[in-house]
């Protein structure tokens, strides 16, 4: 079996080969080159072809027929040619949407969650109570040119007037699609089904290509995102992706349908996360955006930071967390107003690359803001439903927790996989590793990884027709381990014993001793490698069993090792410039971060 | 041979320009094919859709959705103005009737009676489209708008804000390299288009801003300066739309960095000539850099420009500016093209080549870090 895949980004097109080698899938060769959906050229099958032309000359086997296609094998004795060929796509923007609801916490939220899970960039969400008046409403809905529109809104058989106002706000405004005078504009409603045929009634008029798929919130305690997402994927690919150019003939390649990139991340995620009977936080972080997902209890969850990223939105990111922020991470010493016009350099050259290491010290500073950012905002997004009546006992008064409560829990989290090219192409991998631990502050045990060559996207669609490929290629070639970070939640006193650790390799112990509030340890303990690691916290501190309580638990190597991490959660750093300074410094000397 | 990293900002002293002027939505072209037309001519005009004001009737008058159609004194399709009655309740035998009145001058749009919602529409805005280039018109394209072709001077910059403006040109300041100052800045500078040499002072932008000078145009630009201008902190570069009543453009990039010798020199050499400026910048997928057009109203060039960035093709000898740090804005040319990647200061690998700078020097940079310099 010979799969090719490719991932269509606004910039660059990647292409993967995968093949089964003595029952074993695995990831052979790569080859990637400039996406060609922009003039000149204006189809996307060349930079397809370009890339897989790459794949051809560098694995021996002809895949590009002389007419541009790709080959197809007709059995395996065929020495050219592919049996699979399967493409994601993020190319010209993504997919953008506008989302509407009643109430924003509540059905707006659920649209939101189904237009992101579907791998869109939500462009603003209109709610009754989103704080705004009717007409700027309106304004802001004729501002937007969105490639699709989701409303959603009511319960099933509850009240059908609130969602109709909403629709009656969006019909008027007339809102115009990204792509062509001649294009309608689809229009997916997942509300009350009780409306229906009102909803119908008001975007009959022109300009409205309207499609109703089961409500995303029959009931205030239960969402159902599934035909909502499916039916945003079928109108990508009916719609958005038939208007791009040059992607009517990639349909016609592919054997699967074409997802959007972040959907397909998505996907891979969960399947890991329910393979492996874990909860784990994913991260790809780009020059404009910053996705960020989540597997939590079985629950996915994905939010975009649309302006949190490491070229084009730089300023921003340092705009939003301010140039203070930046700097706390950083042990060298650096010129603010130089800094700042390097920023804005960097924003308008968004291509250029870190020469010196002052550089990339602060390109990795300006990155664990993003990260910390961008996971804020999936915090508070990646929640329990909101607007759940709960119905409490005495016994319960002091442990039940409020409804709309984040679902994100530092330490429960076992699995956070690092992407995107600040975390990817980092020089060092202990580099990736501290800037992941500082931005995320995980907690207990939590095992790190990185995907080596951003490959979570094709493993997406594999995923959807050759499932065992898909996780034989994830585990062996796609993850790249970091190691781990073992770090006490609560509040540490510097100098004070913070936690004792046994590192075990069957009965021989590999590694043992003692933190102190405020110090970081690298253990190194290779790829391949697996031990018990016992760590027995100091009162207070709590390592996943309770404050104060011993947690013994198997951990694997990796390309860093372990990281025992004393400097207590919620992560503070010295307020005196020069004694954080001097901490960060230690910091990066004791994991050998830039050495 | 490599394809260049970063393509290169268009600077050229003559060349064919062709811009497209279109209307957001259809309407009617002003113009013909074969007109000559000036920066300020309108090509073409039409009318975008009024404002859309919804108001709850229905709530206002304390009645059902449903019962409201036959209390509504204005139908789908009447002009109503502010204060005008829209509908009134019965009232309690046939007194104390409540009025519910318009809040928006318009048209009467729709009624529904599901929500008790009435949408009255705004009145229609015109919009005009300019040539913003002296030139002559090549093509009309049917309700949409035009095509513009004039000779001229070309510059692209790299960054700017403020929108569409034109006026003569003049220069501030010597030479290339000197900073523009408050003092370069005088009255007879109104409506002007004003080049300097380096960077752009506070002092000067200023002064520029209270003369009335139609647009600024230097090598760079303090960030802390566009802050103090802009009154905010510029997040991502899409710029444009700034009303700042003045376009600010660099051709260089932010910090003190002089503008290209042959750049200031090109925009020196036609002085006195009128000018057209835009400052919207867009840095993500389909990239639009800032822009100079100075019409020279002569045969053509033969060569024809119509926008967008420029990709070309690294050599041996060919003229780059590097254009990031520890180097940032210094010119030269290619003298070494190394195949295999090489190890940085900062630990990564990359492709790099060795630049031979004006000063003799020669310095190894990652290709990523240069662009190219020149027609």
């Amino acid at each position: 079996m010979r799969i090719v895949a490719t991932d269509c980004g606004s910039t660059t097109t990647k292409a993967i080969l995968i093949e089964e080698k003595d029952g074993v899938f695995r990831q052979t060769f790569r080859g990637e080159a400039p996406t060609t959906v922009e003039e000149p050229f204006a189809d996307v099958t060349l930079g397809v072809a370009n890339s897989v032309t790459e794949l051809q000359e560098l694995s021996g086997y002809r895949l590009i027929a002389d007419d541009g296609t790709i080959i197809r094998r007709k059995s395996a004795a065929d020495a050219d040619g592919c049996d699979l060929y399967i493409s994601t796509s993020s190319a010209g923007g993504g997919l953008q949407m506008m989302v509407a609801g009643v109430v924003r916490e509540m059905t707006a939220e659920s649209a939101k969650r189904a237009a992101l899970g579907a791998g869109a960039i939500v462009m603003d969400t209109i709610a009754s109570n989103d704080r705004r008046k009717p007409h700027e409403q309106i304004q802001r809905i004729r501002e937007l040119r969105p490639d699709m529109v989701l409303v959603s809104g009511g319960t099933d058989g509850g009240d059908t007037k609130k969602v109709i106002e909403i629709a009656e706000l969006i019909a008027p405004a007339r809102p115009r699609p990204r792509f062509g005078g001649e294009y309608k504009l689809p229009l997916i409603f997942a509300g009350n089904k009780e409306a229906r045929q009102t909803i119908e009634r008001v975007f009959s008029g022109e300009g409205f290509a309207l499609s109703v798929v089961d409500n995303l919130r029959p009931t205030l305690e239960r969402e159902n995102l599934g035909p909502a997402r499916e039916r945003i994927h079928d109108v990508f690919l009916e719609h958005v992706m038939a208007h791009a150019p040059g992607y009517d003939k990639l349909m016609t390649w592919a054997n699967a349908p074409i997802m959007p990139t972040p959907g397909a991340v998505g996907d891979i995620l969960q399947t890991i996360a329910k393979g492996r009977g874990i909860n784990v936080v994913g991260v790809d972080i780009g020059g404009a955006t910053t996705d960020m997902f989540s597997v939590f209890g079985g629950v996915f969850n994905r939010t975009v930071s649309a302006n949190l990223g490491m070229s084009y939105s730089i300023s921003n990111v340092c705009a939003e967390a301010g140039m203070d922020s930046v700097l706390r991470w950083v042990h060298l010493d650096m010129d603010e107003r130089e800094l700042r016009n390097r920023v804005k350099n960097k924003m308008i050259r968004p291509t250029t690359i870190p020469q010196t290491l002052e550089a990339l010290v602060f390109e990795q500073a300006v990155s664990r803001e993003a990260l910390r950012l961008a996971y804020i905002q999936h915090k508070s997004f990646a929640t329990t439903l909101k607007g759940v009546q709960q119905q409490r006992t005495v016994g319960d008064a002091f442990s039940q927790k409020e409804a709309g409560g984040s679902l994100v829990d530092n330490m429960a989290l076992d699995l956070m996989v690092a992407s995107g090219g600040v975390l990817s192409h980092a020089p060092r991998m202990e580099q990736t590793a501290l800037m992941m631990i500082d931005a995320f502050e995980p907690e207990g045990f939590t095992e790190i990884a990185k995907d080596s060559i951003f490959m979570m996207p094709h493993l997406g669609v594999l995923a959807s027709v050759n499932p065992r490929a898909a996780m034989e290629v994830f585990e062996k070639d796609c993850l790249v381990v970091l190691g781990w970070c073992i770090a006490p939640r609560g509040e540490v006193r510097a100098g004070r014993p913070a936690f004792d650790f046994t590192l075990r390799r069957t009965n021989e112990v590999v590694a043992q001793g003692q933190l102190i509030g405020g110090e970081m340890r690298l253990v190194r303990f290779g790829h391949g490698e697996v031990g018990m690691l016992e760590v027995r916290p100091e009162r207070g501190l709590d390592m996943g069993a309770g404050p104060g309580k011993p947690v013994t638990r198997e951990v694997r190597g990796g390309a860093v090792g372990i990281v025992l991490d004393a400097r207590g959660r919620p992560l503070k750093l010295p307020t005196s410039a020069v004694e954080r300074r001097a901490c960060v410094e230690k910091w990066l000397k004791a994991l050998e971060v830039y050495e | 041979m490599a394809k260049a990293y970063t393509p290169g900002l268009k600077v050229t002293a003559r060349t064919t320009y062709r811009v497209r002027r279109l209307l957001p939505v259809s309407g009617d072209v002003r113009v013909k094919v074969g007109d000559g037309v000036s920066a300020e001519t309108v090509v073409a005009e039409t009318f975008l859709e009024g404002d859309v004001f919804p108001i709850k009737v229905a709530g206002m008058l304390s009645v059902n959705p449903s019962e409201l159609m036959p209390l509504m004194l204005k139908r789908a399709g009447d002009t109503v103005q502010v204060g005008d009655a829209l509908a009134r309740s019965k009232g309690i035998f046939g007194m104390m009737k409540t009025e519910a009145k318009s809040t928006a001058a318009g048209t009467l749009e729709s009624i529904s009676e599901s929500t008790g919602m009435v949408i009255i529409r705004g009145a229609k805005t015109p919009v005009q489209v300019r040539a913003y280039v002296a030139g002559k018109i090549i093509e009309v394209i049917a309700n949409e708008g035009v095509v513009v072709e004039t000779d001229a001077l070309f510059v692209q910059g790299i960054f700017g804000v403020g929108g569409e403006t034109w006026g003569t040109l003049m220069v501030a300041g010597k030479s290339h390299t000197e900073d523009l100052l408050e003092e370069h800045i005088d009255a007879s500078m109104k409506g002007a288009i004003v080049v300097g040499g380096a960077r752009m002072t506070a002092g000067g932008i200023r002064r520029a801003r209270e003369v009335g000078v139609a647009a600024l145009i230097c090598g760079g630009i303090d960030d802390a300066d566009l802050r103090d201008v802009l009154g905010y902190d510029l997040g991502v570069a899409v710029t444009g739309s700034e009303k700042i009543g003045i376009t600010l453009l660099v051709t260089e990039g932010f910090g003190d960095i002089a503008m290209a010798k042959r750049t200031f020199q090109l925009l020196l050499a036609h002085v006195g000539k009128m000018a057209s400026v835009n400052g919207a910048t867009q840095i993500r997928a389909g990239v639009m850099r800032p822009e100079i057009a100075v019409p020279l109203g002569e045969a053509s060039s033969g060569e024809i420009f119509t926008g967008g960035a420029t990709a070309g093709i690294l050599d041996i000898g060919t003229p780059v500016r590097i254009i990031r740090d520890p180097h940032f804005g210094l010119l030269g040319s290619v003298s070494a093209l190394p195949e295999q990647p090489a190890v940085l200061g900062s630990g990564s690998k990359a492709r790099v080549l060795e630049v031979a700078l004006e000063s003799g020097q020669r310095v190894i940079v990652p290709r990523a870090n240069v662009e190219l310099v020149g027609d």
